[in-house]
């Protein structure tokens, strides 16, 4: 299973957010999901939501991110083969015998850009593929663009070499979801909970029938967010998922440095002892 | 499943037959909400097309509109406040005689009704300045729903008021502390419950704003505020009106007026933006006036954001029109040119909230005192035997402390 760790950049600054996409390639995640703050993000629970208030109280800004991220990247996406069957480098499926490891050609893994498409429309679909391309992004998630709506975005996103990464919720109907896959590229961004981001005690039981029934509907590598924190899930997703995703749990070490004064340093070891438990639990085959 | 990116329509004159089935007005409207909620939102479009071809849904929200609310509200001509215009003669159409004081009580009703033709069991509301929100709890208390009311913190603070009815009412008001801590925030919050508890709970929805279908649902339920007057009209006058005005926050007392007269070309419709204290970003909310296309809520509409796509913060001295996004059919009336839109400044509005009051012992809300104050300009430059029809779209009990405040008065 790959490993996918959410962080919203500029919290507290863009400084500490080049320092943790460094940390999290030295722990050997597979992706990084980078969040952009959104002043009204509805999908998003109390500490993403917090952690966008605050990078946005600093006055951040878009074009800021990419010029962070590209200097990380270099403006090459790490994202490898496979482009051609639509199907994702960073997460093998894991029942693939024949997927080894991901090739990548830097040591940062692909970075995805999550995003509102409140600012992608203001900027522009174009102008906004364009740049999270020459920053180096590999793809798009756009939590709150559905599908029935995205085919100027995909298409833009196909022809600039990103994947813009479907969602699939608990309250997506078969008929919805065929619709979604027919056109997917990349991943399957398989939303555990209905309900915002953020830690949960457990993952509901339904959840292993949907991934069981969307492996039947699809190659692609399904990778499963919302409410995931710690190794033990890892554990009742392993077999029927092929990443997962952790959000919250990360943003909130970070959230210490503004709302406990914790040391930059301290939090960065506090992500990279999560991540590496992470990481340990997805790499086990078993 | 196709789509165009927004932005790229051709200008047609207003038609009343928007939205399309995938929520167009024009390019406007639409929905761009999380995957999460399109399985509610699909199935509340098809329920609700099932209800408005069903007669005896009518015939009970007709009944609760008539026994309940006190309908048909009036539509009353005022004598001294044409005589101190000295132009076309002023129609009030008084929402604000309605059961809890307002407009708002029409959309919370057929909801609410909806809600148990949907067996939903439970009911999520957002308020601004707590107008829906009583006609939320209301129409909740009449059906026996449970209700939770989401209000932005600063709110609660300026309208204590509508706190202690809502909650005497029996609904519960759970505070917003996130962002702005006003009705964008009391919206996003309410999204965010909805996300999690979308199998057993309706969201009623306080403007014609949000994804499909609730600007079009909206509008229908408000549009009996239109229909009423365009009749009355005919029979007080002997022809329909030269103007039609209403104020303009999200937009639904203005959707309903305006909706019944679009096809009447001969009727000039106008919309009365809230217009602050300044031309500046922050200082006003005049989103059709001074904004931008954008998406905010789930709706593509004008808004009122920087150059990034982020939410500015917006001001109005009436805490209902103090929202950054507009229902995007006036966005769609407003490209057509079917309706002009007006900022009215806060100065303006409490002139007019006082003019009202001393000529014709009416009270009216600060969101309706914009639609008198844009009536007092235009109607002083018509001919006599014109006619302007005002929504006035609420009662301003609500707002006396607030007016007091302003003008250094204690109560």
């Amino acid at each position: 299973m790959a490993f996918m760790p959410f962080i919203t950049a500029g919290d507290p600054d863009l400084a500490m957010t080049k320092r943790l996409i460094g940390e999290l390639a030295a722990c050997g995640v597979d992706l990084i999901e980078i969040g952009f703050p959104y002043s009204d993000p509805i999908a998003d629970g109390p500490v993403i939501q917090a952690s966008y208030t605050r990078a946005l109280g600093r006055h951040l800004h878009v074009h800021e991110i990419f010029s962070a991220v590209k200097e990380v990247t270099g403006g090459k996406s790490a994202i490898g083969g496979d482009k051609e069957q639509g199907k994702s480098a960073a997460v093998p499926r894991s029942s693939a015998e024949s997927s080894p490891t991901p090739v990548t050609v830097s040591p940062v893994p692909p970075l995805i850009a999550m995003v509102a498409y409140a600012i992608i429309f203001r900027i522009g679909n174009e102008a906004f593929v364009g740049a999270a391309r020459d920053a180096g992004f590999a793809g798009l998630i756009v939590p709150d663009l559905p599908a029935d709506e995205a085919d100027d975005l995909a298409g833009l996103c196909g022809k600039n070499g990103l994947e813009l990464i479907p969602l699939i919720a608990p309250t997506t109907t078969s008929d919805r979801t065929r619709r979604i896959i027919a056109t997917a590229r990349g991943f399957i961004y398989c939303i555990a909970v209905a309900g915002t981001t953020g830690v949960r005690d457990q993952l509901p039981p339904e959840l292993s029938q949907q991934l069981q029934w969307l492996k039947s509907q699809t190659e692609l590598p399904l990778a499963v967010g919302f409410g995931i924190n710690r190794p033990a899930q890892v554990d009742e997703l392993r077999g029927l998922a092929d990443g997962v995703i952790v959000g919250s749990a990360i943003v909130k070490q970070v959230a210490a440095i503004s709302t406990d004064g914790l040391a930059p340093d301290q939090s960065l070891a506090n992500v990279a002892t999560l991540a590496r438990a992470m990481v340990a639990a997805t790499h086990r085959t078993k | 499943m196709s789509s165009s990116a927004p932005g790229a329509a051709v200008v047609e004159a207003a038609s009343a037959q928007v939205p399309d089935a995938a929520g167009r007005f024009g390019e406007f409207g639409r929905r761009f909400v999380p995957e999460t909620l399109m399985h509610a939102l699909e199935q509340l479009t098809d329920e609700y097309a099932r209800a408005e071809a069903d007669a005896e849904f009518h015939y009970e929200l007709d009944d609760l509109f008539k026994h309940y609310v006190g309908r048909p509200s009036p539509l009353y001509f005022a004598k001294r406040l044409t005589e101190k215009c000295g132009g076309a003669r002023i129609y009030l159409k008084r929402e604000d005689l309605n059961h809890t004081g307002a407009h708002k009580i029409n959309n919370a009703l057929g909801q609410a009704l909806l809600t148990v033709r949907m067996k939903k069991g439970r009911v999520i509301a957002e308020t601004g300045a707590g107008q829906h929100g009583v006609a939320t709890a209301t129409a909740c208390a009449h059906f026996g729903l449970p209700c939770v009311v989401y209000m932005g913190e600063e709110d609660i603070r300026r309208q204590k008021l509508n706190v202690f009815i809502m909650q005497t009412i029996g609904a519960e008001v759970r505070p917003v502390t996130s962002g702005s801590k006003t009705l964008r925030d009391a919206i996003n919050e309410a999204m965010r419950d909805w996300m999690a508890s979308v199998d057993d709970t309706h969201y009623i929805i306080g403007s014609v704003v949000g994804p499909h279908p609730f600007p079009m649902m909206v509008r229908n339920f408000q549009s009996v505020i239109g229909r009423e007057a365009r009749q009355q009209c005919l029979d007080q006058v002997g022809r329909l009106p030269d103007e039609v005005i209403a104020c303009v926050g999200g937009g639904s007392n203005s959707a309903g007026m305006f909706y019944p007269f679009v096809e009447d070309r001969s009727v000039e419709l106008s919309g009365a933006e809230p217009g602050g204290r300044g031309t500046r970003p922050g200082e006003h909310a005049s989103t059709l006036s001074y904004g931008v296309k954008g998406v905010l809520h789930g709706s593509y509409s004008y808004v009122l954001q920087d150059a990034d796509g982020q939410t500015q913060d917006v001001h109005s001295v009436s805490a209902g029109l103090d929202y950054p996004g507009v229902g995007p059919e006036h966005s769609y009336w407003k490209d057509t040119g079917r309706v002009r839109y007006n900022p009215v400044t806060d100065a303006e509005a409490l002139e007019a909230f006082h003019a009202l009051a001393r000529l014709e012992g009416i009270l009216p809300a600060l969101e309706s005192s914009h639609a008198i104050a844009l009536a007092l300009k235009t109607a002083g430059r018509r001919k006599p035997g014109d006619v302007v029809v005002v929504c006035l779209s609420g009662r301003g009990d609500k707002d006396v402390y607030e007016v007091a405040r302003v003008e250094g008065l204690s109560i």
